[in-house]
């Protein structure tokens, strides 16, 4: 599903963020990205989301090469992946029913079926009830619950979460974490770069540890 | 759509700044059109009424005269030619100058017009009196070129200068409008950034995230375009009876067209004007700033 071969990252000259990358994510698998700060995590994340080219090597996401891709492309290429970020990035000034039909409106999903979505992904992390409420009214957990509806709401074949638990207390993380775990489960690819090795220990799940650009261990799950 | 109508209301300051200076540059618009068109009309009546009069020798043969006729004729720059006898033009004169009391001419015992057949050449324009005149002078038999031209040929340069002073300033006032809106939609893009950012990693296509700024370009235009031509409709009544007051003296000189005639062309020229300067404005500002 995931594949970097020798991927190698500068940002500046001669500076590597991602330093000879190889990599292999299968379908339908759930992935811990753990490391120090500054060790390209989130550089990784977003080679796969096609916002920055690598310097070097290839990237393969869903059989399309990245590299490849032409520009005219990416939106498309896009609509495969899911995204979550540390600090929820919802729109502010429409409710919550709004943020995630946008994200719905965006691929062009007729209203009808959107009409339907929505508060199905709504209920699936448990806030069909507030559907009417502005995200500055709603709980850090709450309103990273509903990025993660969003996200999932265009079915993904990948969901990327970069550090989703990085602002949220140990209980709102869990349930965030039950959430990507729950998206897993029903055959999305979960990637998730995290801080939080309490959740990592304890979920099992195959965890990557990066270090100045490179990989320095890669456990499968349950190891 | 909804939301180029939402982006306006966001950056009410930026979108009501363009308004006023796009109602601005198309009221001039509006203006200047208005002036080049009822001077254009001025001109042409003007010039309408300009002939050279073309006098024979003495005792020259109606054959050759005719053949001047056919001569002037077939120059280009002429619209119209009539022949006028002596007689005729003296029943002119007489109805002309003596008007009611007609048996005052009665004094004259002969016509004393009675060389004077001659011929009435209407031209095309006045600028190109000069050339034909040199030519008929030129040619054999005649006598005499009268011509009567100074006030057409005055209304003719104005009418250039004004033309291409007001060219000049919308060419400016266009550039000015054009970079008003790029503003205000950068604006509008720079509080949104974030928006878009998010609608471009969720995978919304650029023509997408595009559309509602380029609405929002083009409602300013329209809204833009709409108040000032309004205004002029109900003012340029206004201004003509002000004007044929003021200048009465000159007022079967001023022949101004009617609003609705004007408004023929202004209409769909302001309006597609605005939309043009909104589309521009907004097209490319959100191309440029948005290249992924
Ligand atoms: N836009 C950028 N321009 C220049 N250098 C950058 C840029 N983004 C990241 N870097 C550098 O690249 C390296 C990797 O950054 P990255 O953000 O991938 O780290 P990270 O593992 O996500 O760290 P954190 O855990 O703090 O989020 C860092 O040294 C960082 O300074
Ligand atoms: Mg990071």
């Amino acid at each position: 599903m995931i594949e970097f071969k020798d991927v190698t990252k500068e940002y500046a000259k001669g500076i590597a963020a991602l330093n000879g990358i190889n990599l292999k994510i299968e379908q339908g698998e759930f992935v811990f990205i753990v490391g120090d700060s500054g060790s390209g995590k989130s550089t990784l994340i977003r080679l796969l989301m096609k916002e920055l080219d690598p310097t070097s090597g290839t990237i393969i996401v869903n059989g399309m090469n990245l590299n490849r891709m032409k520009h005219r492309h990416v939106a498309k290429y896009r609509r495969h992946l899911g995204v979550v970020f540390q600090d929820f990035r919802l729109l502010k000034d429409r409710n919550i029913y709004e943020n995630i039909a946008f994200a719905q409106r965006v691929i062009e999903t007729p209203t009808r079926v959107l009409k339907q979505k929505v508060p199905a992904a709504l209920s699936l992390v448990g806030l069909a009830q507030k559907y009417k409420a502005f995200p500055k009214e709603l709980s850090g957990g709450e309103q990273q619950r509903v990025a993660i509806a969003r996200a999932v709401v265009n079915e993904p074949a990948i969901l990327l979460a970069d550090e989703p638990t990085g602002n949220l207390d140990p209980t709102n993380s869990w349930e965030i974490m039950k959430l990507l775990e729950e998206a897993n489960e029903r055959g999305t690819t979960v990637v998730v770069v995290t801080h939080n090795h309490e959740i990592v220990a304890e979920m099992k799940k195959r965890v990557i540890t990066m270090k100045k650009g490179v990989i320095i261990s890669d456990e499968k799950e349950g190891e | 759509m909804k939301q180029g109508i939402k982006n306006i209301g966001r950056n009410k300051m930026f979108s009501l700044a363009s308004i006023a200076t796009m109602s601005a540059c198309i009221f001039m618009f509006g203006l200047f059109f208005s002036i080049i068109i009822n001077f254009q009309n001025i001109v042409k009546s003007a010039e309408e009424g300009v002939a050279i009069t073309v006098l024979f020798d003495e005792g020259l043969e109606q054959s050759r005269i005719q053949e001047i006729g056919r001569l002037i004729k077939n120059r280009k720059e002429v619209s119209d030619i009539k022949y006028i006898s002596g007689e005729e033009a003296w029943d002119d004169f007489k109805t002309k100058y003596f008007g009611e009391s007609a048996e005052l001419a009665e004094g004259f015992a002969d016509n004393p017009l009675v060389n004077s057949d001659n011929y009435q050449v209407h031209m095309e324009d006045v600028e190109g009196q000069q050339a034909l005149v040199e030519y008929v002078e030129g040619l054999e038999g005649v006598r005499k070129v009268n011509k009567s031209d100074t006030v057409a040929k005055t209304l003719s340069g104005a009418n250039k200068l004004i033309l291409y002073v007001s060219v000049a300033i919308i060419g400016i006032l266009l550039a000015i409008s054009i970079f008003l809106i790029s503003n205000t939609v950068t604006m509008g893009i720079s509080v949104r950034r974030e928006e878009i950012a998010i609608m471009k990693y969720i995978g919304a296509k650029n023509s997408f995230v595009r559309m509602p700024f380029v609405i929002e370009g083009l409602l300013i235009g329209l809204v833009g375009a709409t108040i000032p031509l309004t205004a002029l409709f109900f003012l340029y009544e206004k201004a003509v009876s002000y004007i044929l007051m003021k200048f009465q003296v000159l007022s079967n000189l001023l022949t101004f067209l009617p609003v609705t005639e004007v408004y023929k062309t202004l209409l769909p020229v302001g309006i597609a004007l605005g939309l043009g300067i909104g589309f521009v404005g907004s097209f490319f500002t959100i191309r440029k700033h948005l290249k992924v």
